[in-house]
């Protein structure tokens, strides 16, 4: 049995895996960025629920950030995976098809991401409001600003400001939580991975240049999130 | 939502959670030990040990654990006819080894982060009025630093211990039966995801619940000098004079 | 006979309390056009309660709010007294300006783009326009060359200046002062009341809540003493400081001075 060396097992040639695997690499990106962005819209509206005057909003986005941050992601994902093909399936036999209906585990996936991310991202969004000088907005409201416009010109600005380094923190959380996919079938990164293990009988070499890609990966989101940091406090000296 | 149903899952999930608190646990407790060391290797001002420990730290937060499990578990698969030579492969077979050995080297890298924290946030004051008695050395470290360092570090520790036991739930893929293990066979023999997930969920957030409450009591236990003082009784004999 | 002029502002029998506490205990005021009338008091004697009423910051328990003869209409909900119709709220503060104690700048723009921000988006004035007044507002202020530093960078003179700066840019009728200068190092002081000295001398409503006896005795032209939510001195300041009536006000000169 001829053994190809590791460069020719990752590399671009005719069996190598190199494409593969970047192409994967391009998914596990995709996903991770949709559930990222899915959590954002639901950080935002439980953070606005947790600071609520309401104390049914209240006690909703508590309980929301206590369940979601409690349970284990997996459990999260099975449920959209296989709950999500049960309902399809459900609403499927109506019109005659039968079995299993698989519901594209892309879409799940990210889905699963952003609701557990939301959790998160709420509590990142809750305490940068709290940065929030309370003055600021006393002098928004005495100029006669309504609330819409203070929370587009004043609160808004401020807020995502502030809320970049936690949300550096639960970018690195959704591309580890990506890769959990996997079990779904989503040929991400680590799925792919799997695959050329498995053919190839090589798993060490597969999943260590898995984890190389990942560092990159993780590498480079520390970088460019530190220079957002950078770029949007210029000239602002957070109160030390 | 059908109650047998989810009764019936609640005894079937139930019966996960000593493996659950197994893999937990002892990873936590192994890690510990593995956290001190990379921690004081840190601080430890000698170039390469402080070279390592970083390089540790980067490349066991920077990855998923699911990548660092399949490593132990399939990539080591690679290098078989070694491990067997050594005398390894009995340990590197058994999925319960593989999955403490990567639960361990992951929390290992977190924890020392936390533990570190704790080490520098103790007050330099107090340390130093710990040396002007002329304590230094390891019996500076032991009576004072340590367990200022650890006060500090409990919450962060706290919460660490929480993402440890969801983390287990991953020891289901390469087929550990915990908790969640049960639940997706179960979903996948009865599709029936939302009744089990909301059992599991709370199962795990039950476990959370307890675990918390252990770690605040603890930290009441040990902080004797944020309290309250206690009343002070009249002494009744005479002060000698 | 007495034409009857409108008010600028014309508080009548505010009472507010801060759950068992009452701050405001019917307390009245009344400020022609060009009035400048300073606030005074001991802490927690409600003057400021009654300055943040008037731009209904607060609203009050019970009384009557005018400002250029119009009622701010306020309304009982179970969450407490709110005001009736708050784009009528939002509207009159537009006209009314306040300066506050804390400057409170919106710390992510820069000087000029402080000052112009409720004219471009609440007055909606245009864009050019509002800029070129905020350049000739903080020329008169003395901050120009700051326009385009952020609030951070200034001192905190400067950064009440601005504050001043981004009250003139709305064109308003009345100006209320919380405490200007209680937040400013003393050697700082001094610069903030020459530009409100500049504005009372142009002619414009102040309503000035301050510790500055010297700016009550020799700048405004009625001084108000409160003690315990309600007036217990008011009148020009030849008469108030000169003979005073109130044994408590005396002792109160007498420690701020």
């Amino acid at each position: 049995m001829q053994q190809l060396s590791y460069f020719e097992l990752i590399g671009f040639g005719p069996k190598g895996w190199g494409l593969a695997l970047l192409v994967a690499t391009g998914m596990t990106l995709a996903v991770a960025l949709c559930g990222f962005l899915a959590g954002a819209v639901v950080g935002t509206l439980v953070a606005w629920a947790k600071l609520s005057r309401s104390m049914i909003a209240r006690t909703f986005g508590d309980g929301y950030t206590t369940i979601l941050r409690g349970i284990p992601d997996l459990l999260v994902i099975y449920l959209f995976y296989f709950g999500g093909s049960a309902a399809l399936g459900a609403i499927g036999s109506l019109f005659g098809a039968d079995g299993f209906i698989g519901v594209p585990a892309f879409v799940t996936g990210a889905l699963a991401i952003g609701i557990v991310s939301g959790a998160y991202q709420a509590e990142v969004f809750r305490g940068a409001y709290q940065i929030l000088n309370r003055g600021e907005l006393e002098a928004a409201r005495s100029v006669g600003m309504h609330r819409w416009l203070i929370f587009r010109r004043i609160i808004a600005p401020q807020v995502l400001r502030y809320a970049i380094p936690g949300l550096g923190n639960t970018w690195q959380l959704v591309l580890k939580e990506s890769a959990l996919i996997s079990v779904t079938g989503l040929v991400e990164l680590l799925r792919q991975s799997h695959i050329a293990a498995g053919s190839t009988r090589r798993p060490f070499d597969f999943y260590i240049t898995a984890a190389i890609l990942y560092l990159v990966i993780t590498w480079v989101s520390t970088y460019l999130f530190q220079r957002a940091e950078t770029y949007s406090l210029r000239g602002i000296r957070r109160a030390s | 939502m059908d109650l047998d149903f989810m009764w019936e899952t609640l005894l079937q999930l139930l019966s996960g959670v000593p493996l659950t608190l197994n893999l937990a646990f002892t990873s936590v407790a192994f890690g510990a030990v593995l956290a001190m060391i990379l921690a004081l290797m840190r601080m430890s001002r000698v170039g390469i040990l402080e070279a390592i420990a970083k390089a540790y730290v980067f490349v066991f937060r920077g990855t998923p654990l699911l990548v660092q499990i399949f490593l132990i578990y399939y990539g080591l698969g690679q290098f078989r006819p070694i491990l067997q030579e050594w005398g390894l492969w009995a340990f590197f077979r058994e999925p319960y080894w593989c999955a403490i050995l990567a639960l361990t080297l992951n929390t290992g890298a977190y924890a020392s982060e936390i533990i570190r924290g704790g080490l520098q946030s103790v007050p330099n004051q107090q340390v130093e009025a710990a040396k002007a008695c002329g304590m230094s050395g390891f019996l500076l470290f032991r009576r004072i630093v340590f367990p200022i360092a650890v006060r500090q570090a409990l919450p962060a520790y706290g919460s660490e211990i929480i993402l440890m036991v969801k983390a287990t739930s991953l020891a289901s893929i390469i087929t550990m039966m915990e908790v969640t293990g049960l639940a997706a066979k179960l979903i996948s023999q009865t599709f029936r995801a939302v009744e089990v997930f909301v059992v599991g969920g709370l199962i795990y957030l039950i476990l959370n619940f307890a675990i918390t409450r252990i770690i605040m009591a603890f930290e009441w236990w040990l902080s004797p000098h944020l309290r309250r003082p206690p009343a002070i009784e009249p002494r009744l004999e005479a002060a000698h004079v | 006979m007495k034409t009857a002029t409108v008010q600028a502002v014309s508080v009548n029998n505010l009472r507010k309390s801060f759950g068992s506490l009452e701050v405001l205990k019917g307390v009245s005021l009344s400020a022609n056009d060009g009035d400048v009338i300073s606030i005074l008091g001991a802490s927690g004697s409600g003057k400021s309660t009654m300055l943040r009423c008037i731009n209904m910051l607060e609203v009050p328990d019970s009384g009557e709010i005018r400002i250029g003869g119009e009622e701010i209409g306020i309304k009982r909900t179970r969450r407490g007294m709110e005001p009736a119709d708050q784009s009528q709220v939002d509207r009159i503060r537009s006209r009314v300006a306040m300066v506050f104690q804390s400057f409170n700048l919106w710390s992510h723009m820069t000087v000029l783009e402080n000052v112009i921000e409720a004219p471009i988006h609440v007055q909606k004035r245009p864009r050019a326009e509002c800029i070129a007044e905020a350049e000739a507002i903080l020329q008169k202020v003395g901050i120009v060359d700051k326009r385009n530093q952020y609030p951070s960078h200034l001192s905190g003179g400067q950064q009440q200046r601005a504050a001043i700066a981004r009250a003139l840019a709305m064109r308003p009728q009345v100006m209320l002062f919380d405490e200007p200068t209680s937040a400013l190092d003393p050697e700082l002081v001094g610069e903030v009341l020459r530009v409100m000295r500049a504005l009372a001398e142009e002619g414009r409503t102040m309503l000035v809540v301050t510790h500055e006896m010297g700016f009550a005795r020799d700048v405004s032209n009625r001084v108000i003493f409160l003690h315990q939510g309600m007036i217990e001195e008011e009148g020009p300041p030849s008469d108030v400081f000169g003979a005073p009536k109130s044994e408590r006000f005396k002792q109160f000169i007498s420690s701020h001075r």
